[in-house]
């Protein structure tokens, strides 16, 4: 069966040497082998007492020791995240043979409450057995030495020296700070994907929200080593060397904690958001979303009851809203609209329109708030009075794309890329946004008609209260436009090297430097003589300002009494903001949902903000509203 | 008629497959999975998913061993081709990650592009010295090493030693076989010997660290010396026969790192002592005779030097492994064959066996 074939001299020639080379080969490994199998019989028969002696009786073993986690420091060095040491008693459930027994005695020791027992439960549930977990946290100096007293009667039960996270200022900021928590299966994923697994072998906490999680590996710092000598049963006998760990680095915000308090306060109970921006640097002064929660409550285990009143209210407070909820802008807009019409060269500020309270297209009847209208209309005059008509009229002037185009390198429906995770886009309505966003032909049409009310911020238009501030401080830094950012600068702890966060800006946008100052003087005249003139009546300094009402739900047709109407389905407040006039150091935007028109809730607010930033007036309590009976909007 | 048709159904089924080779792969495999249990049953058991990964390689394996070489050589150019491109792009702009640039994102995962070269080295060489068989020139020798050379130097470059090792060698191996003259070996090695100081001072720090700690492990306890430490007292204290299946207190009182994967071997040995190091050893070397056997009786020069090539791999990947945990080679990451956990790997050398097989059972059709 075996083919033999008649080749070339060459052929048998290249076959004879490959065979040689193989038997080269096969005694090369034979060699190899024959070598390792030396080593081997070295280190296990001839050094064997050696390494026996090594591993039984003189075992070292590396304990991490976790690094302090950088501290959190607002602009003025105010403390918003710090560390404190405290002693826990920590169970490790494969050690222990009944962990109810075990608890139950413990227990005799020192006090373990049923939330204790609970949260070692919950803990339980959700991590592997050999992990050490804490069954009391924050023992006294007392139960710490009644423990270790009768240490040898609880094998795999420690007091260990943890470091605790706190926010001294409980709830405030606690949106852009974000909490800590145990570090669970998907953050081991992320730890790993950065290739920091052998850096968290010490730690147990991880941030999971805010700049907590946004700033996790600066803040983290490096883990130390200790190198123990233990005996068999793995008890450390006596240390050998300490590599200290290297503490993390701190974050100095951008972000003014007393204003921030001041600016919570003034929501009162009202839900809503609130983000004030430095004009020059995008550095973000106050980041709201009220309600919000008290981050301490996650530092050792979040109890479920706790959990459960925060995940479970209709309120939210976990949402953050300021960069999360996308809401029509309103009247807010009109502005960046008459801008757009400047530079586009749609209108002039002089020209006027004749606005008969509505403006039909195509037989629909797009009413202005002004019953019987606003009369002759410049630009002016548009966006103090907040006319309606003159937006129908321009926004059917422009049509949508040209709206888009300008509207979008201000940031509006983009992510504004701000050091905090969560950020939804918004929405920029375009016809190509409409033709991605729906699925069947007819839906994906865009109709003239659909233009008209995004010219006075409503319709599919929906913006982040992040967003409008960032386009709002863009105005005000005359079109330069920074990202918006929480962190001014990381502290390096080794060399105390500070590193800026965001130093650059974003982009410049190349508008008239005239058309700019229409535009803000149109919005100084909303504070002077507009519809924000109740609310920054008596200022001490020139601002601008723009109310905004977002419709929650559409009246078909019918009359909108507040009134009438459950408290869910009530418009939201909107006030965008700048002060001081001539040199802006604030630009802001605030949102209260459901707050009804944005003159009577929103802009109160503004004014507390701007008082406090610019005069250091403390505001008495919570923001009135003030009256607007029958204020355009 | 019941019995033809089950007769030819089992020919379908084995008809390609080499008996040898499979019972002594399966043999380590069969080692291997408990050591992977011991070394993983107290957190997070590796058994399963290694059993799933085994399934994948044998059935790759069968698949490969139906192919007949000259279809293999068809994937010789693109695989090469592909391969190199990706290779540069990882240059260009891979993620890097811990100061190595060896992966190229996808988006949704990442891929480590040295792998490929892995199979496609051999095969791109195995294929050039077929198609100038007859008139093989020294120049040809001088290609195939420019051909070897780019690779290597993306991969050493990344920087990942122990790949391009694995790479290197396997290139290498199909010019040894083709017949490069021995001249030209010792006047390479003679070259390396003098060019040892050169090459030192273009190491990373890493790497000139790894061979520092090689000759004096105390230099670095807390570092690579660490690992070299460890595994030694494992080994070591095995002794003879072992202290046991599950009894390695090196192991569980987790001295040893990677112990699943690269470090595996210190867990076999320490549980199992001199006598299951030796066992292990000859069945790499019959592995290995299994593979030089068949590539001498195979029909082309392709596949001889193809299958030459596969087989020292296999050595090349068991002694580097052995040898590093054992404390005589510097530590690169090297997997121990049909040992270590790891699902690329493992399809990789299933492959490889996959190719001895296609080589062995279409031996003697190739001519007809």
């Amino acid at each position: 069966m075996r083919i033999r074939y008649t080749a070339p001299s060459t052929q048998d020639n290249e076959l004879d040497r490959f065979r040689s080379r193989v038997m080269v080969a096969a005694g090369a490994v034979v060699l190899a082998f024959a070598l390792l199998i030396g080593r081997f019989v070295f280190l296990q028969i001839i050094q064997h007492d050696y390494y026996i002696t090594r591993a039984e009786d003189n075992r070292i073993s590396l304990v991490p020791i976790a690094p302090n986690r950088g501290v959190i420091l607002d602009r003025n060095g105010t403390v918003m995240a710090r560390n404190y040491s405290a002693f826990t008693l920590e169970i490790t459930p494969s050690k222990v043979e009944n962990l109810d027994v075990t608890i139950e005695n413990l227990g005799k020791l020192v006090e373990i409450l049923p939330k204790d027992r609970r949260r070692f439960r919950k803990l339980l549930e959700e991590s592997k057995s050999f992990e050490s977990l804490p069954i009391r946290t924050r023992l006294n100096d007392e139960e710490v030495a009644r423990f270790a007293a009768n240490r040898y009667l609880f094998p795999g039960v420690e007091v260990k020296a943890r470091l605790f996270r706190q926010y001294p200022l409980g709830a405030v900021a606690s949106h852009a700070l974000g909490y800590i928590n145990r570090i669970n299966k998907t953050d081991v994923d992320t730890i790993e994907q950065n290739e920091q697994l052998a850096n968290y072998k010490g730690t147990d906490h991880i941030g999971k929200t805010g700049l907590e999680q946004k700033y996790e590996f600066q803040l983290h710092g490096e883990t130390g080593y200790e190198e123990v000598e233990t005996d068999s049963g793995g008890h450390a006998i006596r240390s050998l060397s300490r590599t200290a760990p290297v503490s993390g680095n701190d974050l100095t915000l951008t972000l003014d904690a007393k204003l921030q308090e001041i600016t919570e306060k003034a929501f009162g109970d009202r839900r809503g958001a609130l983000v004030a921006i430095e004009p020059s640097t995008g550095g973000i002064l106050a980041l709201v979303s009220t309600p919000s929660f008290d981050p301490n409550l996650f530092v050792d285990g979040i109890r479920t009851e706790d959990w459960d009143l925060l995940n479970n209210s209709p309120d939210r407070p976990m949402v953050n809203r300021a960069l999360n909820g996308a809401y029509p802008p309103g009247s807010t807009f009109k502005p960046f609209m008459a801008l757009a019409a400047l530079e586009l060269g749609k209108r002039t500020p002089q020209q006027t329109i004749s606005d008969p309270g509505s403006f039909t297209l195509g037989g629909h009847v797009f009413r202005d708030d002004k019953k019987g209208g606003h009369g002759l209309v410049d630009m002016y005059k548009s966006i103090v009075q907040s006319c309606d008509t003159y937006y129908y009229m321009l926004a059917n002037d422009m049509g949508i794309d040209n709206i888009s185009r300008f509207m979008g390198p201000l940031g509006l429906g983009s992510k504004t890329g701000v050091d905090i995770e969560g950020e939804s886009e918004g929405v920029l309505p375009s016809q190509e946004w409409k033709k991605r966003r729906f699925k069947r032909p007819e839906q994906q049409k865009w109709f003239a008609g659909e233009t008209i009310s995004i010219g006075i911020g409503q319709g599919y238009n929906a913006y982040t209260p992040i967003q409008l501030a960032q386009a709002m401080a863009a105005l005000a830094n005359n079109g330069v436009l920074f990202r918006p950012h929480l962190v001014r600068h990381i502290t390096n702890s080794k060399t105390g090297e500070k590193t800026l966060v965001e130093p650059e800006p974003l982009r410049r946008l190349p508008w008239k430097q005239q058309n700019i100052d229409t535009i803000k003087n149109a919005m100084i005249g909303v504070n002077k003589e507009g519809t924000g003139a109740r609310a920054f009546a008596g200022a001490e300094y020139v601002s601008g300002g723009k109310t905004g009402t977002a419709q929650v739900f559409s009246l078909k047709g019918a009359d909108y009494k507040a009134g009438k109407l459950k408290q869910e389905l009530r418009d939201h407040a909107l006030f965008i903001a700048f002060a001081p006039a001539e040199n802006p150091k604030i630009a802001l935007a605030v949102l209260v949902e459901n707050g009804g028109f944005g003159a009577q809730s929103a802009a109160p607010i503004a004014r507390m903000v701007i008082d406090y930033y610019l005069l250091g007036k403390l505001p008495k309590g919570p923001a009135e509203e003030v009256d607007t009976p029958d204020e355009e909007d | 008629m019941f019995q033809e048709l089950l007769q030819r159904f089992r020919v379908r089924l084995v008809g390609h497959i080499d008996g040898p080779l499979l019972v002594i792969a399966l043999a380590i495999m069969a080692f291997g999975l408990a050591t992977i249990h011991s070394a993983t049953y107290d957190a997070n058991n590796r058994v399963f998913s290694q059993v799933v990964n085994m399934l994948i390689g044998l059935t790759v394996m069968w698949g490969v061993a139906q192919l007949p070489p000259q279809k293999l050589m068809r994937f010789a150019i693109p695989l090469y081709v592909i391969g190199v491109i990706l290779l540069v792009m990882v240059f260009l702009f891979g993620v890097k990650i811990n100061g190595a640039r060896r992966w190229l994102s996808l988006g949704f995962t990442r891929i480590q592009p040295s792998e490929i070269l892995k199979i496609a080295m051999p095969l791109m060489l195995a294929w050039y010295f077929h198609k100038y068989e007859t008139v093989l020139k020294f120049r040809h020798y001088a290609i195939a090493g420019l051909l070897l050379i780019v690779p290597f130097a993306l991969i050493a470059k990344q920087p990942d030693l122990g790949t391009a090792i694995l790479v290197g060698a396997a290139g290498f191996y199909v010019i040894f076989f083709a017949g490069l003259p021995w001249k030209v070996i010792f006047g390479m090695i003679a070259a390396g010997a003098t060019a040892a100081p050169f090459v030192w001072t273009m190491l990373h720090g890493y790497q000139r660290k790894r061979i520092l700690t090689l000759i004096d492990p105390t230099t670095d306890p807390l570092g690579s010396g660490y690992h070299i430490i460890q595994s030694t007292i494992a080994i070591g204290s095995g002794g003879s026969f072992g202290k046991g299946w599950l009894e390695g207190t090196q192991t569980h009182l987790e001295f040893i790192p990677e112990r699943h994967t690269d470090f595996i071997f210190a867990v076999f040995s320490e549980e199992r002592g001199l006598l299951g190091n030796s066992i292990l050893v000859f069945l790499y070397l019959m592995l290995i005779a299994r593979g030089l056997m068949i590539t001498s009786n195979a029909s082309t020069l392709f596949a001889r030097v193809l299958g030459g090539s596969i087989t020292l791999s296999f050595f090349t990947y068991a002694f580097v492994n052995m040898g590093m945990v054992s404390g005589i080679l510097p530590v690169v990451g090297v997997p121990l064959p049909f040992m270590s956990y790891g699902g690329t790997a493992l399809v990789t050398l299933f492959l490889g066996l996959g190719i001895l097989m296609s080589i062995h059972s279409h031996r003697m059709l190739v001519k007809q």
